[in-house]
């Protein structure tokens, strides 16, 4: 309990370190993730930008990244992140590698939702001369923006998860302090403490996802 | 107002996988639609007329044969011309397919926007449209608080929105209760009455077709099987399909289950009368056979409004002795067209 004090300011610090992480990759790789779902949608067989070859590419992309644990793809893709960022390890590693996955993962849940989207809206805006951009941004992204909201906490969620890897590569975060000060110093009041932040954030997510979404789905 | 041209058009579908056929949707159908007229195109489903239906706005791609628009051949277009070709022509649905994420007046103001009306006219347009159907009070409803009716009335205001000459409507009153379906049948004579706009429907309803349509074309398997002014097709139909939509809105002549259980109750002779406006007189009929002494009680039929003429058939027990029936049989064949069931 007293160590536990003694760091708590590395805990305030470790946290914030996860909201970083957490907030860029939900930021940027909410917005990949949206263009890539979006064009998932749209090029299938039947959709409104139907492009077999893009389609195609797109569809083994997400499959091949997906279910690669994050912890491999953060070692994985040290090259890139190198290239990239200029540094394999480090918070600019992680946050790149994090983005490239929460990418992926999103793409397939906002290609999931907004499937849903009944062909019959997509119908109509075409018989009123619209084109496909703004089908996209004025019909098929509104209509299904409930579930879409879900989708995104749902997303939210699994990045939290993912940043806990941080300590792999040399960065922070909540994980990473729960390992280094809690579990590997055998301090069960510092790992639960940090684990308890991470509850907390996620339940914060889930309530705020679950109110949005609703009212987007009452109307 | 608009007029619709098609040529022989044709959709064939490709075949899908490696043991799929290529589906034939519509198979060389020619029909014109006159400006202003009320046009229906009936069949099963699977008949193609939905398929037909999109050939026209260009939302299906004709494999074969012309599409003409107020004498544009739209037929070969990109799909950037058919964008401004298709602000000309509105389309209702049988699910409204009415955008949920936006009200009832934003939900009429879409196409405004889509055909780049200015932001300070649309608001003025839309009250107008919302009036014509019905619905001004219901401007800042969602759509989940629309009854079905409600629903289709605001379709038929955003169709209408950028002043079309051509309204599509596919299955408008399919998903609609009788009543509501008649409310909204009405509002499309309206529609084509008071603002001139040329109406091209599929349905599978023979109400439909008989309540406002001028004029109408049967499908079947793709193919239009008979073509024409409604009274004249429904009154006098040629194929088994027209025939069988024909029963199954106008009181025709019983069908042979029915025909048995009626020869068990009536033991008379049985005849079937055919009423098309005007060629035959019923004071005359009946005046004939009271003259020859034969009685008479009407068994199965009625007389009904088509095409804003009346058509029908009556049944008839003619009762009486051999001779006086066969004598009346007689006389009556020279005042109307006539079968003997019995």
């Amino acid at each position: 309990m007293d160590r536990l004090i003694e760091l708590l300011p590395a805990l305030g610090q470790a946290a914030l370190e996860t909201l970083l992480y957490v907030g860029l990759a939900m930021l940027i790789g909410g917005v990949v993730g949206l263009v890539i779902g979006v064009l998932l949608t749209t090029t299938r067989t039947g959709g409104l930008l139907e492009n077999k070859p893009t389609y195609w590419v797109l569809n083994v992309l997400v499959n091949f990244f997906r279910p690669i644990p994050f912890i491999i793809l953060v070692v994985g893709l040290m090259p890139l992140a190198r290239l990239i960022t200029g540094t394999g390890i480090g918070d600019p590693a992680l946050i790149f590698t994090l983005i490239f996955a929460a990418s992926f993962g999103i793409a397939r849940l906002v290609e999931q939702n907004l499937l849903t989207v009944p062909p019959g809206q997509i119908e109509a805006a075409r018989a009123m001369g619209a084109g496909p951009f703004r089908i996209i941004t004025t019909v098929l992204i509104p209509e299904g923006l409930g579930p879409l909201v879900l989708g995104y906490t749902f997303a939210f969620i699994a990045v939290v998860d993912m940043s806990a890897m941080a300590g792999a590569v040399g960065a922070g975060g909540l994980g990473d302090f729960a390992l280094k000060y809690g579990f590997r110093q055998f301090n069960p009041w510092v790992t639960w403490s940090a684990v308890l932040l991470i509850i907390i954030l996620v339940q914060l997510a889930q309530l705020v996802g679950n109110l949005v979404s609703r009212r987007l789905l009452r109307r | 107002m608009t007029r619709v041209e098609l040529h022989s058009v044709g959709k064939r579908y490709p075949a899908r996988g490696r043991s799929g056929s290529e589906t034939t949707a519509v198979d060389g159908v020619t029909l014109e639609v006159a400006s202003g007229e009320i046009h229906a195109v009936i069949g099963y489903s699977g008949a193609g007329k939905s398929t037909l239906l999109r050939l026209v706005n260009g939302l299906e791609r004709a494999t074969s044969g012309r599409v003409i628009i107020d004498g544009e051949d739209i037929t070969g277009y990109s799909e950037g011309q058919l964008r401004a070709v298709r602000s000309r022509i509105g389309m209702i649905f049988q699910q409204f397919n009415l955008f949920h994420s936006k009200t009832v007046a934003k939900n009429v103001e879409y196409p405004l926007a889509v055909s780049g009306t200015p932001r300070a006219e649309r608001a003025g347009r839309v009250r107008e449209l919302l009036e014509f159907v019905g619905l001004a009070d219901h401007a800042d409803f969602h759509i989940e608080q629309l009854s079905g009716g409600q629903k289709q009335r605001v379709g038929i205001a955003r169709a209408l929105a950028t002043n079309p000459g051509l309204l599509l409507a596919d299955e408008a009153t399919s998903a609609l209760d009788p009543d509501t379906s008649r409310e909204v049948l009405q509002l499309l004579s309206r529609v084509n009455s008071e603002l001139g706009i040329t109406i091209l429907l599929i349905t599978h309803e023979m109400d439909v077709v008989r309540e406002i349509a001028q004029r109408v074309t049967v499908m079947e398997g793709g193919r239009a099987v008979e073509q024409g002014e409604v009274f004249e097709v429904f009154s006098n139909p040629q194929t088994d399909t027209t025939r069988r939509f024909v029963s199954t809105a106008l009181p025709t002549e019983p069908s042979a289950t029915h025909l048995r259980e009626l020869r068990e109750k009536h033991r008379g002779k049985l005849v079937t009368l055919t009423f098309r406006d005007g060629s035959a007189d019923q004071p005359v009929v009946f005046q004939t056979l009271a003259d020859r002494g034969v009685g008479v009680s009407i068994v199965h039929g009625g007389i009904t409004d088509v095409g804003g003429r009346s058509f029908g058939k009556l049944t008839l027990e003619l009762i009486g002795e051999g001779l006086q029936v066969e004598h009346a049989i007689a006389a009556l064949a020279q005042h109307a067209e006539l079968e003997v069931l019995a």
